[in-house]
């Protein structure tokens, strides 16, 4: 392969340096690496699994699902979350490991949606979870997905994590 | 087999315990019974060789406001026929004997009326709720159900945008 379309080669003949701040590389590289709970409650669920599919394909922005709580960055809450499964719920968003981010999927995740009005629903999942991006739809389409998994990235760059708060 | 044929059928096989019996639309007999024959009904209409209702289709409860009833909807492969039975029960006391000895898919119907309406079924191997939480109380399909308004510290209610 020729030296100039070989990207560290070429960095280090002409720039020999790179200046950013810790923060900032950090938080490139967790924002472009957000693995999500593999975690579906309903039918929006089945649009959660359209965009990890081929065409909609959020594997282009780093992301995937992961089957454990302790590997995951991102829960996705992706359905109607019973009173029943609010516990559990909670446990698994427990499991995560720190910094973890939470989408409120849908509108039944974001306020109870068709079953505002029911005996065993959790009206709204901010009722349990801090949530960071509401995403609205019934269910909503893949593109809306990605574009709520770019705000959580957008969030992420940033933060500065490693300075303390005043 | 023909509707009128099956009235009479069942007419003479259970001459002593049905209270009402009627043809319904959609191809289906009403038969009503008393709480306490229930068993012995149910029994004979799946054990009897002529009319083999074996398939126990679906079970559920209802809440008239003075009284329950619960009405299981049988199927005859032998016969094609379908067939609804359906016991009254009284409001303050609602207890029917249980049929899952009878029909094993009976299991969870009993319990999810059991959850639901509070009905309670006699001799069920394990009547515990099916759907809410263990903890919960009251039974929310009762038409005199009060929602509650908190359940483990979680608000049951969220404003809309027309209360504020």
């Amino acid at each position: 392969m020729p030296a100039q379309y070989n990207l560290v080669n070429r960095l280090n003949e002409d720039s020999r340096m790179i200046l950013t701040t810790v923060d900032r590389a950090l938080n490139l590289a967790r924002a472009n690496s957000v693995w999500y709970l593999l975690m579906g409650l309903a039918c929006c669920s089945i649009e959660l699994m359209q965009t990890g599919g081929p065409r909609a394909d959020i594997d282009r922005f780093g992301s995937l699902f992961r089957a454990t709580p302790r590997q995951s960055d991102l829960m996705i809450v992706a359905g109607t979350v019973s009173l029943k499964m609010a516990p559990r719920l909670k446990r698994l968003y427990e499991q995560m490991a720190d910094p973890k981010y939470v989408i409120a999927m849908g509108s039944c995740a974001n306020c109870g949606g068709l079953f505002n009005l029911s005996y065993s629903i959790v009206k709204g999942v901010d009722k349990i979870l801090p949530v960071d991006v509401y995403l609205p739809g019934c269910p909503p389409r893949p593109e809306a997905l990605t574009e709520a998994l770019i705000k959580i990235q957008e969030k992420i760059k940033n933060e500065r994590y490693l300075r303390k708060k005043e | 087999m023909k509707i009128s044929d099956l009235i009479a059928l069942l007419k003479e096989r259970l001459r002593d315990v049905i209270v009402g019996i009627e043809e319904m639309p959609n191809n289906d007999v009403m038969l009503e019974i008393k709480r306490h024959d229930l068993l012995p009904v149910l029994t004979t209409l799946k054990k009897d060789k002529e009319l083999g209702f074996i398939s126990f289709t679906n079970q559920l409860g209802v809440d008239y406001g003075d009284s329950f009833a619960v009405i299981y909807n049988l199927y005859s492969f032998a016969l094609g026929n379908k067939l609804t039975v359906k016991v009254f029960l009284e409001k303050d006391n609602p207890e029917v004997d249980s049929v899952e000895r009878l029909f094993r898919g009976a299991n969870w119907f009993e319990r999810e009326t059991y959850d639901l309406l509070g009905i309670r079924f006699k001799g069920h191997g394990n009547l515990e709720r099916l759907l809410l939480p263990s903890d919960w109380e009251g039974y929310p399909l009762r038409k005199d159900y009060v929602y509650p308004e908190e359940y483990h510290g979680m608000a049951l209610k969220r404003k809309t945008l027309f209360e504020e």
